[in-house]
């Protein structure tokens, strides 16, 4: 169905590609916005209990290493950077710029996940686990501070570490998903060029969303 | 798109273009995915319709008796859920929208076909799992899903099941208003304004909205709500450290929106038919337009209203009711216009008309009603009666169904080529009416008597109120059937439809009646949407035609 003069990327109920690309990267924004209003479920709900139970967070926040989550915040930082770059290599032809860029955003991505599990992991492996099932373990306790040791453990700190989960644990999903975009990103990589690009700017918002929630969570949770 | 492209093709209906099941259910095009929407979302109004009818006959006797207390909790909750989520947040934006939009703005698809493809099938699986919550036992929680009730141990897998049906249909409802928005911004035909656009675009673009900005609330609710009763976090239940009413917060945070996802495309109907049939350009578009954007706006502020007497602050309570109240204005000015529109207008009592004069007489009371319930001090004790249910069944079942049923039949020859014959028509939407009627109105007295609402059983006194309503109930059901018999007999024996039946004067009728594949055989150029000089009714076989048009 081209018409005249149209690339093969032109779907038919577009004009011309210019349409296309602006449509398209419209239909992101809001997807994007109908994300952050995803996550602003869980933000209020941090909001609500936090508000409530000042004491929880307190005291939860020292088992929080703020030093891997400055490293990760690095690392995603990075990753939007490279994210960014690649759009400018779509842009402007450079294929291999271009492959370059989506392969260092993606092992940024694993880079992330995989301190993510070992956050995770050395928690679960203390008994730090959510809601009714979190029962911190007697070394892991002996290793706070003792400002920390001096507190008796709060009743309900699993609901503290469910809403760490559930955050955290909704936007490692994220990334994850954000992966297999940058996969499929380098496997279409012949198509890109300085008039189809809009797939590689659609996947880069959604990386800098992804990124951008990460900024909040990082001092929720680890700083604050 | 080039010109010779569109000559060569054949002049071939987008119903004959392709065959077979894979040509269907694998389909980007936009007219036939509106088709699948519409069989799917009848196939569930029957099925909310059938629980509905069970619920009126339990409650011919005060003592109910036809099904057990906990069978009708079950009919009660089921039917609820059906009817909102399958039937009437998607029945007119995703059935009659998709296949309207892109005609109305002439345009060949919407933006993102293969997203909307996506959205359906989210819709299917949604309604699939609602299925299955049948199949395993049911719930009976009612719609609203309040835990700590909804998420004890003892409920069972349905919930579980309920609340991922509920988690697709929101992703799906997300992507049809993503689509439209999107749609809408970008599609239009060369030289159409904002201004330009039909009304029941602007409907749809403050639908698409709230579908984007309220529905992903409620998705992470359900998922919370999964969450909690599997892994027990401690959000929603007390015995974890959790807070129900946080439920109710996130719950009406959508739902309450959700009501106006339901009424304004419904509103967007009426203008449309309300212009047509009174051969009048529509009084006040700008208002009508803007309104709508009020009430989705507006609409984000009120949810708590639903929770009056669930332990919120006094303070929040007056503010809600306040904010509850100016939904009224917006509400109000479309109507006056309306009202406006018919005045000194050369009326033609066609079907679609009937159903629009019909929704004016059920929308005053049903929104009227509502200011009763908005108001903090007459909603305290009107809280849980049947005057909340009649209210809410005036609004959703009695204005939305209506305009649904008008909006049907208004582009039934345009997404059929077939026309329906009138008589069967407005017999079914008289009938529709009186049923209506009879099935709620005394509900309303019920209610202020203090009838509360959601029991198989009843205080002797409210015997009469009960019966009149069952008859109703049969009354309002036959109404529908012959409505249904009216359009599908139409598909055998009716007339072939000309491209414009109606003389009016919006794009999708200078397509042809079924249209082609990508809608329109050149690319239009914007109208504007209530401009009816020059058209002219030609015969019953060609319908209107523009005066100076090919």
């Amino acid at each position: 169905m081209s018409g005249g003069g149209s690339t093969p990327y032109l779907a038919v109920q577009f004009r011309d590609m210019e349409a296309q690309t602006e449509t398209g990267k419209l239909g992101v924004w809001l997807f994007l916005g109908s994300e952050i209003l995803f996550f602003g479920g869980l933000f209020t709900a941090y909001s609500v209990y936090r508000a409530n139970h000042i004491e929880l967070f307190r005291y939860a926040h020292f088992f929080l290493d703020w030093r891997l989550g400055a490293f990760n915040t690095f690392v995603l930082l990075t990753s939007s950077l490279s994210a960014a770059w690649a759009v400018r290599c779509a842009q402007l032809g450079q294929r291999r710029g271009l492959r370059l860029t989506l392969v260092v955003t993606f092992l940024l991505a694993a880079v992330f996940l995989v301190v993510k599990y070992f956050e995770y992991s050395h928690k679960l492996h203390n008994g730090i686990a959510w809601g009714a099932a979190c029962h911190p373990s007697a070394e892991i306790l002996a290793s706070l501070p003792d400002t920390a040791r001096a507190l008796p453990v709060p009743v309900h700190l699993g609901t503290f570490f469910s809403i760490y989960y559930l955050m955290t644990g909704l936007h490692g999903v994220h990334v994850l998903v954000g992966m297999g975009l940058f996969a499929w990103l380098l496997r279409r990589l012949p198509t890109f060029g300085p008039d189809h690009w809009g797939a590689v700017d659609g996947v880069a918002l959604y990386w800098h969303l992804v990124d951008l929630v990460w900024i909040f969570l990082f001092p929720l949770f680890y700083l604050i | 798109m080039t010109s010779n492209a569109a000559a060569m093709e054949p002049a071939e209906s987008y119903l004959r273009h392709g065959r077979g099941l894979r040509s269907w259910i694998l389909t980007f095009d936009h007219k036939r995915i509106a088709i699948m929407y519409l069989s799917a979302i009848l196939a569930c109004v029957l099925l909310g319709g059938v629980f509905a009818l069970l619920l009126r006959l339990n409650l011919w006797n005060p003592s109910g008796g036809l099904v057990s207390n906990d069978v009708y909790n079950k009919l009660f909750t089921l039917h609820g859920a059906v009817m909102i989520f399958l039937f009437v947040i998607p029945g007119i934006p995703a059935a009659l929208g998709n296949f309207v939009v892109p005609l109305q703005l002439g345009a060949r698809d919407v933006a993102f076909p293969r997203v909307n493809l996506l959205s359906f099938w989210l819709f299917a699986g949604g309604a699939i799992f609602f299925v299955a919550t049948l199949v395993v036992g049911g719930i009976d929680t009612g719609w609203t899903l309040y835990p700590p009730y909804s998420l004890e141990e003892s409920r069972g897998l349905g919930i579980l099941l309920a609340l991922t049906g509920v988690f697709l249909l929101g992703f799906s409802s997300i992507l049809t208003g993503v689509n439209f928005i999107a749609t809408i911004h970008r599609m239009r035909a060369p030289g159409m304004g904002w201004f330009d656009l039909p009304l029941f675009l602007w409907a749809l673009y403050a639908t698409g909205i709230i579908q984007i900005v309220a529905t992903p609330v409620l998705g992470i609710t359900v998922a919370l709500g999964f969450l909690e009763r599997v892994f027990h976090l401690g959000l929603f239940m007390p015995e974890y450290g959790g807070d129900p009413v946080l439920f109710q917060h996130f719950f009406w945070f959508y739902s309450h929106p959700a009501v106006y996802i339901m009424i304004l495309p419904a509103m967007g109907i009426v203008s449309e038919v309300v212009s047509v049939f009174s051969r009048k350009p529509i009084f006040g578009y700008r208002f009508i337009a803007m309104s709508s954007i009020a009430i989705a706006v507006i609409g984000f502020l009120v949810w708590g209203h639903h929770m009056f007497v669930s332990g919120q602050s006094a303070w929040a309570s007056v503010i809600f009711s306040f904010l509850t109240l100016l939904v009224a204005i917006p509400s109000a000015i479309k109507t006056f216009n309306w009202l406006a529109t018919l005045y000194k207008g050369a009326i033609v009592l066609a079907t679609p008309m009937i159903y629009v004069l019909t929704f004016f007489a059920i929308f005053g009371v049903g929104g009227l009603t509502g200011l009763f319930l908005g108001t903090l001090a007459t909603d305290v004790p009107l809280h849980d009666t049947y005057f909340v249910v009649a209210h809410f069944h005036f609004v959703m079942v009695g204005a939305v169904m209506t305009a649904f049923l008008a909006g049907l039949h208004y582009w039934w020859p345009k997404m059929t080529g077939r026309l329906y014959d009138e008589r069967i028509g407005s017999v079914s939407a008289w009938v529709t009416f009186v049923g209506f009627c009879l099935t709620f109105i005394p509900q309303f007295f019920a209610g202020v008597a203090g009838m509360p609402r959601r029991y198989a059983t009843y205080a002797s006194q409210f015997t009469v109120h009960n019966r009149v309503s069952t008859v109703g109930a049969f009354i309002l059901a036959s109404g529908l059937v012959v409505a249904l018999y009216g359009l599908v007999a139409s598909l055998r024996s009716g007339r072939r439809a000309p491209a414009n039946p109606w003389g009016a004067a919006s794009l999708e009728w200078t397509a042809a009646s079924p249209p082609v594949l990508h809608n329109f055989a050149e690319d239009p150029r914007g109208v504007r949407p209530y401009d009816y000089t020059g058209l002219r009714h030609v015969s019953d076989e060609a319908g209107w035609v523009r005066e100076g048009a090919r």
